[in-house]
């Protein structure tokens, strides 16, 4: 029928454009937000053993006490096991713990994901504090700086192939919804594709359960070189709250040598995207290139070494 | 209007509810009764007012054929451990298996088959010639507890799938047993080692140091046709879009079906061995997480449970609340699954309009909860977080707004002969088939059956509003996708109603007495996918000694793939985006 087509066509110029502009623009959160919750080292109660109220309560044993010899008692918190369930804030006695804002988390190294706790002027009680607010202004201000700069590397498209090695299906749907309208990353010359033939990068979800380590590392296999890996979520990064069963892997790090990793639970959709422009970038600074190129999981089955420095 | 409204108007025009009269505990004791020869004395009923019936494992297909009499669906069949797990160094008291199978009697209550198998022996006649809802239900719990249905016509393993090749990586280490009686364990071959004792020390420094290595794997032995001409295509398990894992064999005539095999349990994370011992908040992020986008049902029928056992009556606030969250959960869904079916078909126009309206939902979970899929916040006693103040101002007009813009561009979708061409006829589940086979949810509400837990056995907020039934009676995908758009709106107007008037108060009350090791209760909650059911026995102080989700899309699963052969294989991922399954609570 001609005019439903008519109609079709002229609908969406009824609406103006409704992409985000991320990551030129921040991330689109709401007041209620739950982001990596952040340990204020004055109000702490400074005691920081495994029998603190805080890594008691803790559901996926994200809480860790500080070493021995470290200034401050209080405890650090790992991004990359937690869950952002806010059990923590709670459970503290002297309110040293407050949830944040800060969802885009994502980092080349896996103990750069732990954060440290963070000085407050104690006279300001964790919820009110605008030190805090000042606090997130430095990070936010970290953040752009990131962002300017995997913006400058991308030269090229990036095609990616999204392997689900056995997730709750959270992170699967907002890897989803970055194709939807508000996120498209096709803006930023991302794509999905079908086979891991035709893919520079594989993203990884899920804890890598027994029944799937044999399918996923063929697709990794079968991914020509260079190849990145980004690791998306706490049960790819560590197991999240499935850490420990027996039939899982504690996540994709157990099997896959990994560039990024994307904490959340799942991720926000920009952390997503924040993720893959940093892999860009990576892949922009030569690390994952040509083999032997000192590209830590270039050229050879051996996954990659520790540290691959940001800058 | 079109004739093609119309069409759509008819096919959801079909009243599904014939209310019937309440069927007592008595009245099943004597179907019972008199199919057993002697009298049988169910246990008084629980607080959920379900029927305890111990009977002789001889006995189980004649209880089940009294109760089919009385029109019983199948609910779940579960097994356990009579001693339960160990806990601390509390010695077990009985060595034995257990299995239950549950049927929801219409009209009447819950009726709990229980049979005790001794160790040496654990096996009964397999129900499925004559439940064959309960196929997939009999293969895990032999995969997962070493109980044997003797005459399931499908003896492959389901959830582990190298059962039986790999004994050394999963025969149970010894270790720390020692303090207690090995019987029952020694006699049930479990696939999983002990539950673990605690998360294991972080360590955040340590990538992998070995290549990959590729397991052991048995060859999977699919089920194929034969003959001239047939071939078979294999499926996955990684699929070419951002799907989740499973295989699908297809043995095909040319572009016809002729019969398919699918092969999941892919993300079989082991959730329900993982949650033994656990105190009752413990467990309650990892079940939340047996699917993402079915969280507040899952948490919610895992809380009642709990609550049940405890003797909890959650405040009002928590009570309005639940419904709230599972009607955005739903309506997300909806949206989304809508836009899928598009996809489907690939009718980019519906694919990015209701892929933008369910991103607008899904803010406003956020705006609401804080998280963009509902976690965190439904647990046990009623809710763990506040509701934002600042979501619920306005929630009503947006959810209307976007309902609108929902119901406009299904309008359009109706409108496209290309695309409706594709829906009708597609797929088609049978009223007699949906009922043979135990659908659930949209799937089966769009073949004419009625159910749904929100009507049927309301609780917490929906004993206290009234939820419209909708139904389709062709069983096609389009049937699936106009009862889906109709929810929509339907969904769409109890947010409406409630947003503004949830009451004020308390969000949760503190878990009432403990409940004895060995109690059982179950509990379900309507999502998105149908109903989710948990069955859980508490273990001593508050702990969980076993616990069973029986997930909609693990019922619906087989029936998919029933409903494939005869149609062709490009419609395969449109068939499956109407049924809109969830892998990850299936596999769990
Ligand atoms: S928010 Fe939850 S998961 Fe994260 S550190 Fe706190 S308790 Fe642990």
């Amino acid at each position: 029928m001609p005019m439903d087509a008519v109609r079709r066509l002229v609908t969406p110029l009824r609406n103006s454009p409704v992409t985000s502009h991320y990551p030129e623009s921040g991330p689109l959160l709401q007041f209620a937000t739950r982001g990596l919750p952040m340990v204020d080292q004055h109000r702490c109660n400074g005691e920081g053993s495994p029998a603190s109220a805080c890594i008691r309560s803790c559901p996926t044993g994200a809480i860790l006490a500080a070493p021995p010899d470290a200034a401050s008692k209080a405890p650090s918190i790992d991004a990359g096991r937690c869950i952002f369930c806010a059990e923590c804030v709670s459970a503290c006695p002297s309110s040293a713990i407050a949830m944040t804002w800060r969802s885009e988390l994502s980092r080349t190294d896996r103990a750069q994901l732990v954060e440290r706790p963070v000085e407050i002027d104690p006279g300001i009680s964790a919820s009110e504090g605008s030190n805090i607010a000042d606090h997130l202004a430095t990070t936010r201000a970290d953040d752009e700086r990131t962002r300017t700069q995997i913006i400058g590397r991308l030269g090229r498209s990036l095609h990616v192939r999204h392997l689900d090695a056995g997730s709750c299906n959270g992170c699967d749907w907002e890897i989803a919804a970055l194709l939807n309208p508000y996120h498209d990353v096709q803006r930023l010359g991302i794509d999905f594709v079908a086979s891991p033939r035709h893919a520079d990068l594989l993203l990884v979800t899920g804890v890598m359960t027994r029944n799937l380590e044999e399918a996923a590392n063929r697709t990794y296999q079968a991914m020509p070189e260079p190849r990145l890996v980004v690791a998306v979520g706490a049960c790819a990064i560590g197991g999240g709250v499935f850490a420990g069963s027996p039939q899982t892997g504690d996540g994709a790090t157990s099997r896959l040598p990994v560039d990024v990793f994307v904490p959340g639970c799942p991720p926000r959709p920009e952390a997503i995207i924040q993720g893959l422009l940093m892999a860009v970038h990576l892949r922009g600074s030569g690390i994952g290139d040509a083999a032997g190129s000192g590209g830590a999981n270039a050229g050879s089955e051996a996954p990659a070494g520790p540290a691959k420095a940001p800058q | 209007m079109s004739e093609h409204d119309a069409a759509a108007e008819v096919l959801v025009a079909v009243t599904l509810r014939e209310p019937g009269e309440p069927v007592s505990a008595t009245a099943i004791r004597e179907a019972l009764a008199l199919h057993l020869d002697h009298s049988v004395s169910p246990t008084a009923p629980g607080a959920s007012g379900d029927l305890l019936v111990p009977v002789m494992r001889e006995e189980l297909t004649a209880a089940i054929e009294a109760l089919l009499e009385l029109d019983a669906t199948h609910v779940m069949l579960t097994a356990f451990c009579l001693a339960g797990p160990r806990v601390g160094r509390s010695p077990r008291v009985q060595a034995g298996l257990a299995v239950e199978e549950v049927m929801a009697v219409p009209n009447g209550p819950l009726v709990r088959l229980r049979i005790v198998l001794p160790a040496d022996d654990p096996s009964y006649q397999s129900i499925t010639p004559l439940v064959p809802a309960a196929q997939w239900d009999e293969r895990e719990a032999r995969d997962l507890h070493g109980v044997t249905p003797v005459g399931h016509p499908d003896p492959r393993p389901l959830v582990i799938h190298d059962a039986g090749t790999t004994p050394a990586s999963a025969a149970a280490p010894a270790s720390s047993s020692a303090a207690t009686p090995a019987s029952a364990d020694a006699a049930v071959p479990s696939p999983y080692a002990p539950p673990p004792a605690a998360p294991a020390a972080p360590e955040p420094t340590v990538p992998p140091t070995t290549a990959p290595t590729v397991p052991d794997v048995a060859p999977y032995r699919a089920f194929v046709a034969h003959g001239d001409g047939v071939y078979q295509l294999p499926v996955g398990p990684i699929h070419a879009g951002v799907i989740e894992p499973g295989h699908f064999r297809f043995s095909a005539v040319g572009e016809s079906v002729l019969y398919l095999d699918a092969r999941l349990f892919y993300a079989h994370r082991g959730i329900e061995r993982m949650v033994e011992g656990r105190p009752f908040a413990g467990a309650l992020p990892v079940i939340e997480r047996a699917c993402g986008v079915c969280t507040v049902t899952h948490a919610t029928a895992y809380s009642r449970a709990v609550e049940e056992l405890t003797g909890t009556v959650p405040p009002a606030r928590a009570q309005m609340g639940r419904v709230l969250l599972a009607e955005m959960e739903r309506l997300y869904n909806h949206v989304g699954d809508l836009g899928n079916i598009c996809a489907g078909v690939g009718f980019n126009y519906g694919i990015s309009r209701l892929g933008f309206q369910k991103e607008r939902l899904l803010r406003l979970n956020e705006r609401l909860t804080g998280h963009r899929y509902l976690m965190g916040v439904v647990a046990p006693g009623g809710l763990r977080l506040e509701l934002d103040e600042r979501g619920l101002v306005g929630l009503g007009s947006l959810v209307t707004d976007i309902e609108h813009e929902v119901r406009a561009t299904v309008r359009h979708i109706v409108r496209s002969e290309g695309v409706m061409n594709r829906l009708h006829t597609t797929g088609i589940l049978t009223n007699a088939e949906a009922r043979r086979l135990g659908a659930l949810g949209v799937a089966a509400r769009a073949s004419g059956q009625a159910c749904d837990l929100r009507i049927d056995r309301p609780t917490d907020g929906y004993r206290e509003i009234q939820v419209a039934s909708v139904g389709a009676s062709s069983g096609d995908v389009a049937a699936r996708f106009h009862v889906r758009a109709q929810e929509v709106g339907v969904s769409a107007a109890i947010v409406a109603d409630l947003a503004g008037r949830i009451p004020d108060g308390e969000i949760s009350v503190p878990l009432g007495r403990e409940p004895r090791s060995g109690e059982v209760a179950l509990a379900g909650a309507e999502g998105p996918r149908g109903a989710s059911w948990i069955w859980l026995m508490a273990g001593p102080k508050g702990t969980v000694a076993r616990l069973h989700l029986r997930s909609a899309s693990f019922a619906n699963w087989p029936i998919v793939a029933a409903v494939v052969p005869g149609n062709i294989v490009p419609d395969f991922p449109l068939i499956n985006k109407s049924f809109e399954l969830c892998y990850a609570c299936t596999d769990r």
